[in-house]
């Protein structure tokens, strides 16, 4: 377990948070992506772990890193680690004393953190193993309130909270870099955000969503599907310009009913400006418009760095289209009383993905990505679902489950090819490109399991009230 | 709205071929102060049509002496990067119309946000 050599290739420890756990390996490679840096670990890694070692980077990478990740929560300088004690000791003493060394200085001061993963230790247990490391040469005065350098015992002892074993599987010992971000999740809480709505994102997604979207600095975002603008917040704290459409006047002018629990309508300070205002990005808001996703308002050679998007499903939000049909659908409740969306049809499902694809493939620049999630129906779901498209690359496919048959997929891709004249009908052509089409009856699947439960609850109900009779 | 959206709307209304671009008819316009980012304008400026862009300032009174034709080495004009980003981000139509230079058709804008809906068989 030997860790050798210069500044280049020292080794990092990453402690990722416990949460949305398949959305962290794509954040970390989209960060580290947007450093040109590939991601190197050990031989030994696991995913699932939430430690993981990179190699082949910089402090400065590793910083760069955590300047934006809301997956890790900290990054450390690793010194040393192994399976034993023992073997995390013989670790430490083979790292290269003049790398130790200034962090260790006389004149510094520090302190030592114990962290274990799956255990709770009692204070008693801490001050042992932290005693245990004296035999590493630091100089300094120990000050546990601001100290100069803080050094980390992080110790893994297993994801299964039901058979904690005595020692743990891994030891790590390093120097702390920095934290992550997770900061934003609370201050960017959509509980404290001036416009929300009934599917606005949560602030840890829509940070996720950024980052695997590469987002970065004097980008030009755009969002289809912008809603209440939860993820052009997320972009524009990164430094992205944003911009967004919706075929829903209501919500994008901000009026209509509130989705606030104890509040009717909504006040004059609710629309996604706003929204930029309270976190101070509103320098970075270029406009919103009422707009059909199907129809594309824009030039032929318009492109936007990014598209990060949140499409409807169906469910909370219905997915319209405009168009003629022959069964009007009467239109949404209306504040202004006028009729803001001439005729709405159903926007199946499966054309709204291929609509998508098609119309990122031709308004991404080259190498920009388009994220958005894939409403699924577990029962049925296979990888060959995900639309493809000629143009894009498929980089990621992340899972949250919503309910024991439903889930949403995060899909991040990336555009590799410009697009010929021949590839805006490649779906028509080949399968592949609209597997997803079984899937325009999800609301219906949906439903109907819904209603199948409760089928089944109240048959239950009956019959074992009537057999107390 | 904003001119930066501007240059980069068509009308989509069916049938159309001469849809670029969007004829602008404001009734209220706003100049707001924002904050300045050289990178961003450099980055934009070669995905705009600039007589587009200038023609935009006309009908909003706003051309401020912008040159007709893009100058060479505007990256390093710092002067110059700036009016692009006063004409782009900091003029905003509050209300108004655009207007299809072809069909006439008109969409509406009403607090800065234009309503880009067509309805049926349009």
């Amino acid at each position: 377990m030997a860790l050798h050599c210069g500044r280049a290739c020292r080794q990092y420890l990453l402690h990722l948070a416990h949460d949305n756990v398949d959305f962290r390996l794509p954040e970390i490679k989209a960060l580290l992506s947007l450093r040109n840096r590939p991601f190197d670990t050990s031989e030994t890694f696991n995913e699932k772990s939430p430690f993981w070692q990179l190699n082949g980077l910089s402090e400065d990478d590793i910083r760069s890193v955590m300047s934006r990740t809301v997956c890790g929560k900290s990054a450390f300088e690793l010194w040393g680690h192994g399976t034993t004690t023992d073997e995390l000791r013989m670790s430490l003493l083979e790292y290269p004393a003049e790398n130790m060394a200034p962090y260790l200085q006389q004149n510094s001061t520090y302190k030592i953190n114990v962290y274990t993963f799956n255990k709770t230790l009692v204070f008693k247990d801490s001050i042992e193993k932290i005693d245990a490391l004296d035999f590493l040469p630091f100089k300094g005065t120990v000050n546990l309130k601001a100290p100069e350098h803080i050094f980390c015992l992080l110790e893994d002892y297993g994801s299964d909270p039901y058979e904690i074993p005595e020692e743990p599987f891994h030891m790590y010992f390093g120097r702390w870099i920095a934290d992550g971000q997770r900061e934003l999740i609370r201050s960017y809480s959509v509980k404290k955000r001036h416009f929300i709505g009934n599917t606005s994102m949560d602030a840890g997604l829509s940070f996720i969503m950024a980052n695997h979207a590469k987002v970065k600095a004097d980008d030009l975002v755009y969002d289809p599907f912008v809603g209440t603008g939860s993820l052009l917040v997320a972009c524009s704290r990164f430094g992205a310009y944003v911009c967004g459409t919706d075929i829903d006047y209501n919500t994008i002018h901000g009026v209509g009913k509130a989705s606030r629990k104890n509040q009717k309508w909504r006040g004059p300070d609710e629309n996604i400006r706003a929204n930029l205002r309270q976190y101070g990005t509103e320098s970075l808001y270029v406009d919103v418009m009422v707009s059909d996703a199907s129809k594309t308002v824009w030039r032929k050679t318009a492109q936007f760095d990014a598209i990060v998007t949140d499409p409807p499903y169906g469910i909370r939000e219905s997915t319209r289209r405009t168009g003629s049909h022959k069964d009007i659908i009467k239109p949404p409740e209306d504040f202004s009383g006028e009729s803001h969306i001439p005729v709405s049809m159903a926007y199946h499902l499966s054309d709204i993905f291929a609509d998508l694809l098609n119309f990122a493939a031709h308004h991404l620049v080259l190498g920009g990505r388009l994220i958005y999630w894939l409403p699924i129906y577990r029962p049925e779901y296979c990888e060959e679902m995900v639309p493809l498209h000629p143009c894009l690359t498929l980089i990621s496919n992340c899972e949250q489950t919503l309910s024991s048959h439903t889930s949403r997929r995060l899909i991040t891709m990336e555009k590799t090819k410009e697009p010929e004249e021949s590839d805006g009908l490649a779906h028509l052509a080949d399968p592949r490109f609209t597997p997803y089409h079984g899937h325009n009856s999800f609301r219906e699947k949906y439903f109907f399991f819904v209603f199948k439960c409760n089928y089944y609850f109240w048959f239950f109900c009956f019959f074992s009230h009537s057999g107390k009779v | 709205m904003k001119l930066l959206t501007h240059n980069m709307l068509t009308s989509h209304v069916q049938g159309v071929i001469k849809g670029y671009p969007l004829i602008i008819k404001a009734t209220e316009v706003k100049v707001n102060e924002l904050e300045f980012s050289a990178p961003f304008v450099s980055r934009m400026i070669p995905k705009l049509e600039w007589s587009a862009l200038i023609q935009a300032a006309e009908w909003l009174g706003q051309s401020q002496d912008l040159p007709s034709t893009l100058i060479p080495d505007y990256e390093k004009d710092e002067e110059f990067l700036r009016k692009v980003h006063r004409i782009l981000l900091e003029v905003e139509v509050v209300e108004g119309c655009l207007q299809c230079p072809e069909s006439g058709r008109e969409f509406p804008i009403s607090k800065g946000v234009p309503n880009m809906l067509l309805i049926e068989d349009e």
